[in-house]
């Protein structure tokens, strides 16, 4: 049988963030409101 | 499974009119892709999550500011925002390199503690009191010598002034302290190294 000599892909289909880290986006994305004033934007982050 | 068939560009829209369930359905739909696509590059899995984390608040901020018009192209811009990211990380360890334990590389081989163990120290201790020992057997004249050279750390001309001999006297006894210290060492065998 012929050697495969190519690296291992480190790219895999199965590879998912922590569920932990889309747990923090959904909730930071709940507590954050981005208001806009003239130019400025303001970052508002709800407890 | 019901948003499966709602294109990005509708979940985008929703999620600015003030959806949070929208978002939840777009990181699940691209979250392997992104994840993947950063994994291939930094090969880390901690820091790939970092920059996962990092490249959904920019999408968050982006969309809840307003500022996305790129109508449609949901996940090319995620990426390249990611890509971004990824750049900046490499430019960032570039300046500062992280050395992570792997199984080929131990993370004790470049660092090291030079300190005695306490057994080494134990013998250090035994070593100098044997010494200090050996030394009391010498006789004054040389004991004091090398008291002063040895212990105060005193110059052969501040030791010559002080005892009032020539300095060659000094470095004579001096010399003559360690012959002897060495002879009482042969003659009883003792062993002074740690």
């Amino acid at each position: 049988m012929a050697k495969i000599y190519s690296k291992k892909a480190l790219a895999s289909k199965n590879l998912k963030p922590k569920k932990e880290v889309v747990s923090f986006l959904l909730s930071y994305s709940q507590a954050l409101t981005v208001v806009k004033i003239e130019n400025k934007s303001f970052d508002i982050i709800a407890n | 499974m019901a948003h499966l068939h709602i294109p990005d560009a509708l979940l985008v829209k929703n999620y600015i009119d003030g959806n949070e369930v929208a978002l939840s359905t777009l990181i699940k739909r691209h979250e392997s892709k992104i994840y993947g696509f950063i994994y291939s590059k930094i090969a880390d899995r901690d820091i790939s999550n970092d920059i996962f984390q990092d490249t959904f608040i920019k999408v968050i901020k982006t969309l809840k500011s307003n500022s996305y018009n790129e109508e449609g192209k949901f996940l090319p811009w995620v990426m390249r925002i990611s890509h971004n990211l990824i750049v900046d990380h490499f430019r960032k360890t570039k300046k500062m390199p992280m050395y992570r334990e792997t199984e080929e590389f131990s993370i004790f081989s470049v660092m090291s503690d030079d300190s005695l163990t306490i057994e080494g120290k134990m013998i250090l201790d035994q070593v100098e009191i044997d010494l200090k020992k050996l030394i009391e057997e010498l006789p004054d004249d040389q004991k004091e010598v090398l008291v002063m050279r040895m212990y105060q750390d005193m110059s052969f001309k501040e030791i010559s002034e002080l005892t009032d001999v020539s300095i060659n006297t000094a470095l004579g006894r001096m010399r003559y302290a360690l012959m002897n210290l060495r002879k009482i060492i042969d003659k009883h065998q003792i062993i002074l190294t740690n």
